[in-house]
């Protein structure tokens, strides 16, 4: 496969950016979107320019590392598939692939598609936990869990925080993944000691933050890698809201 | 008399942990607080410890090389992790657990630390729950177990096919909650360099900000490495693209012993390598061998679609040589089988290198059981199959969908094709019982160490280590070594032996940005790891291991002629952090194959053509080698062998057999 790539490319975070072009033959359709990107950084070095920096780490769509927004959609073509994940056998001979880093105000770009995510690592520092030091737990089948309810917050807690959710959203905003952990943690019992005052302090860190708003478009469920459901936008908002009536 | 000494405590096997904690030194609160710790990776052994040790009050800085410490590699772990719960009454215990640890490891653990390992596993369990991990459940509210290869029964804890990233959030949100605290400074972002040595004892690290360049001193009073392991000198692995052996090297390099680096796992279930253009390969947990079941065609180079192979043609290899265990086998041991089939001819797909995953029966088992619970009397073949994929897909479903995005097979329909990929390292720096390397203040945890898992690592068990490390094991004997520290007062970084360090570091990248040749950093890990697959990986050979060697050594002489290295080291620069890690793996490679051949011996992970039964089985040799091989750095010599011995007093070693 021969295929045509535009791909941004921005020295540092205070330079200014541009779309540049190359052409890449002989692309196999097994690649993955990554090996591809390996492949042309190996004719960059080997022709003397700088190889593109991408963020990425696990390749097998876990550790949520990856994160470029290809011909317009976060993680590329595929439903419920890191780009790590995508390959090359959904693209077809000829192909022209633009490719963007993640864009929002609370993401700056690094470098090239290398953004900057601490934001979230905020976000959950402003009581994404549970308060429980080690050593002090009681036994582990001490306190029975409904299934439905077990299974409803793992669910919630497979988000890998990757941002496509951020990315994907006009406005980006980053409900989908808050409203994961505090769906997660507010599901289960060993989350209600802490049930408002997380919702309260992570709800103003992610403002804080500069994310914008949910306008209910939903986007960021379609793109989500992991599939996260919107319906963690609503807890959220019903534990929020919940939390400031209840608030002294 | 040995130079090593492995410091474990003296009474019964099972008093042992518990007198050595009720007799080692303690720091108070107050002292605690003038203390400082530096941890390095923020896995599951790192973001544990760097928690446990924060609530403790210790003053922590924690380090990542990647964007935020929830994408360390044991985020990756599907499985599970193993705990002697017993919740399944089925006959478990902490004894059983050592045992079954023990003897998976091919005799070539320390007894002591596998014991403990076994008595801690438990609060992890509880701790982990508490922390509000969502473990995978029964309709009851009480948690679900599964079985693992090499054991006998069900222990094994999972959420789904991704307790790794479960229990990895679970630590990294103890964490952050410290870092909100600001108990812990993180510094995500950050690959230490170089550990720095003041009067002996390790007093600090050099890390380079990978997005500025800068390289930054930062002084403590230990240093713990929690940095994972090796497995990426083979270039192809199931690790993570950035995983690597750069923090335990330079620590090696700075006198600390690397123990056992031959011992690599080789996980038998990973889908095939299928072009040059490969980045990594991977795994399909171990779980699926709960239900999957095994075989190749009973004719060679058999073409005909899996489908069409009729029962009777159809080779069970692994239930026809191991009877008692079956396609639960351990890994080791599945893995060398599956090779056996496909160097004789009998692989299949494209490459002939791959064996059938087969899930036909298991669809229509579970298809029949549930069939009957839901009163359907004479249900269609159809039906069946239909029941049966959905109670497949509720337990394994992501795996089944992450083939299918990786080769474009439905393996609900067609049986998956996989090939034994590397996976883990059971070798790592040298610990005592104390998880304190030979270097004072220098404390390794989790993979990085040798300790716990011998020859061979059972599945679900290094979960188990890490968080065993992290939580439970260091926060103790760290107390012990840090209680000479109280009245010490913080560590300078101008002291010149941090100027030392940062020199090396800095003339290390100088030198590598200065090379100017024509090939690619990836260009020589390729090459690198073709020789350790080919000479140092599932077989190995007195003579492939003699001519490794002299290869690697060329190689690296290559490197350090040829590899260019684009842009500048004060920018944000993957090429220069590959460079640096892969000059590290050329280095190791080289240590590997000494540690092969030295060992004249087949057991866990390290086959020895050499060394084999009659019937192709490891042919292990007590008398001779039951020690721990710990190198010492040979500084352009060859490395120097010390020997730990290790005693067996409440296992007798015997052959391992799964027949």
């Amino acid at each position: 496969m021969r295929l045509n790539l535009k791909i941004w490319r921005q020295k540092s975070a205070k330079a200014n950016g541009k779309m540049v072009d190359y052409t890449l033959n002989e692309v196999n359709p097994e690649m993955s979107f990554l090996e591809m990107m390996d492949v042309l950084n190996q004719q960059l070095v080997e022709w003397g320019d700088e190889p593109v920096a991408f963020d990425h780490d696990c390749r097998e769509g876990i550790c949520g590392m990856c994160s470029m927004f290809i011909n317009g959609r976060a993680h590329g073509p595929m439903t419920g598939t890191t780009t790590c994940q995508l390959h090359m056998r959904h693209f077809k001979d000829g192909d022209t692939i633009v490719i963007e880093p993640w864009r929002a105000a609370a993401f700056p770009v690094i470098k090239d598609l290398m953004v900057d995510r601490s934001a979230f690592d905020r976000i959950i520092q402003a009581g994404g936990y549970v308060s429980v030091n080690t050593g002090s737990a009681p036994d582990a089948n001490a306190l029975p869990i409904p299934k439905e309810n077990a299974d409803m917050a793992f669910d919630a807690a497979t988000c890998i925080g990757c941002g496509a959710c951020v990315a994907t959203c006009k406005n980006a905003s980053a409900m989908l993944f808050v409203g994961a952990k505090i769906s997660q943690l507010s599901l289960l019992p060993q989350g209600q000691p802490e049930r408002e005052e997380r919702a309260i302090r992570m709800v103003e860190q992610m403002d804080k933050e500069g994310f914008g708003n949910c306008t209910n478009t939903g986007a960021c469920e379609v793109e989500c890698p992991k599939g996260i459901s919107i319906e963690n936008i609503a807890r959220m908002n019903r534990e929020y809201l919940k939390a400031k009536i209840a608030q002294k | 008399m040995s130079v090593l000494n492995s410091k474990i405590p003296a009474g019964p096997l099972a008093d042992k942990w518990k007198n050595h904690k009720n007799s080692i030194r303690l720091v108070n609160p107050a002292n605690k607080r003038s203390i400082d710790v530096i941890v390095v990776g923020t896995g599951l052994a790192g973001a544990s410890a760097a928690a446990s040790l924060a609530e403790m009050g210790y003053k922590v800085k924690a380090f990542c090389f990647q964007d935020s410490p929830r994408r360390a590699h044991s985020i990756a772990a599907q499985g599970g992790i193993n705990a002697a719960k017993n919740y399944r009454n089925d006959g478990d215990s902490v004894h059983r657990l050592f045992y079954d640890t023990i003897k998976g490891g091919d005799y070539r653990s320390r007894e002591a630390n596998v014991h403990r390992l076994a008595e801690v596993s438990v609060n992890i369990i509880d701790q982990c729950v508490a922390q509000g991990v969502p473990f995978a459940r029964e309709y009851g509210g009480l948690l679900d177990n599964r079985s693992f290869g090499g054991v006998q029964v069900s222990r094994t804890f999972y959420a789904k096919g991704q307790t790794g990233q479960q229990l990895l959030l679970g630590a990294y949100s103890a964490l952050s909650r410290q870092v909100s605290v600001g108990q812990v400074k993180m510094y995500h972002r950050h690959e230490m360099l170089d550990v720095v040595m003041i009067d002996g004892k390790a007093r600090g690290i050099i890390a380079r900000n990978l997005v500025t360049g800068e390289l930054e001193r930062h002084s403590a009073h230990a240093v713990l490495l929690c940095t994972g392991g090796y497995g990426n000198v083979f270039f192809l692995s199931t690790n993570a693209m950035g995983s690597n052996v750069t923090a335990t090297w330079k620590a090696h390099r700075k006198g600390a012993y690397f123990a056992n680096p031959c011992f690599t796992q080789i996980h038998p279930t990973c889908i095939p390598v299928s072009g040059d253009y490969q980045s990594k390969l991977t795994l399909m947990s171990e779980s699926l061998r709960n239900d999957g079941r095994i075989w190749v065609p009973k004719k060679q180079n058999d073409t005909r679609r899996p489908v069409d192979i009729p029962e009777e043609e159809r080779d069970y290899y692994l239930e026809r040589r191991y009877p008692a265990f079956g396609n639960l086998v351990p890994r080791d041991v599945a893995s060398r089988a599956a090779k056996e089939r496909c160097d004789a001819g009998y692989g299949v797909g494209q490459s002939k290198m791959a064996v059938y995953l087969d899930y036909a029966s298991a669809i229509q088992r579970y298809g029949t059981l549930e069939a009957n619970k839901l009163g359907e009397s004479q249900p269609s073949a159809q039906r069946i199959t239909e029941l049966g994929t959905q109670v497949v897909a509720s337990k394994y479903g992501n795996l089944f969908e992450m083939y299918e995005k990786i080769t474009g097979d439905n393996p609900y329909e067609t049986p998956m094709r996989i090939y034994p990929a590397v996976h883990y390292t059971m070798g790592g720096l040298w610990v005592d019982y104390n998880l304190m390397s030979n270097l004072p203040g220098l404390f390794v945890l989790g993979e990085a160490n040798f300790s716990d898992h011998g020859a061979n690592r059972l599945g679900a068990s290094a979960l188990m280590q890490g968080l065993a490390d992290g939580y439970f094991v260091v926060p103790y004997t760290l107390g012990d070594y840090l209680a000479d520290d109280i009245r010490t007062g913080s560590i300078s970084t101008n002291d010149p032996a941090f100027d030392e360090a940062e020199k090396s570091v800095q003339d290390q990248i100088n030198r590598l940005m200065n090379i100017g040749g024509s090939k690619s950093v990836d260009y020589f890990h390729k090459a690198l790891g073709k020789i350790m697959w080919d000479k140092c990986g599932m077989a190995r050979s007195e003579e492939g291991l003699k001519q490794a060697i002299s290869e690697i050594q060329a190689l690296r002489e290559e490197f350090y002629a040829q590899v260019r290295v684009p842009g500048s080291a004060n920018e944000m620069n993957p090429e220069l952090e590959k460079a640096i890690r892969v000059a590290d793996f050329l280095e190791l490679g080289e240590l590997m194959c000494y540690d092969a051949l030295n060992r004249n011996e087949s057991c866990g992970g390290h086959f020895r053509e050499e060394y084999q039964t009659e019937d192709g089985e490891a042919l292990r040799n007590d008398e001779e080698y039951s020690y721990v091989a710990a190198w010492e750095y040979g500084h352009g010599k060859a490395p120097i062998l010390h020997k730990e011995d290790l005693n067996f007093e409440n296992v007798k070693p015997s052959t391992r057999s799964y027949k």
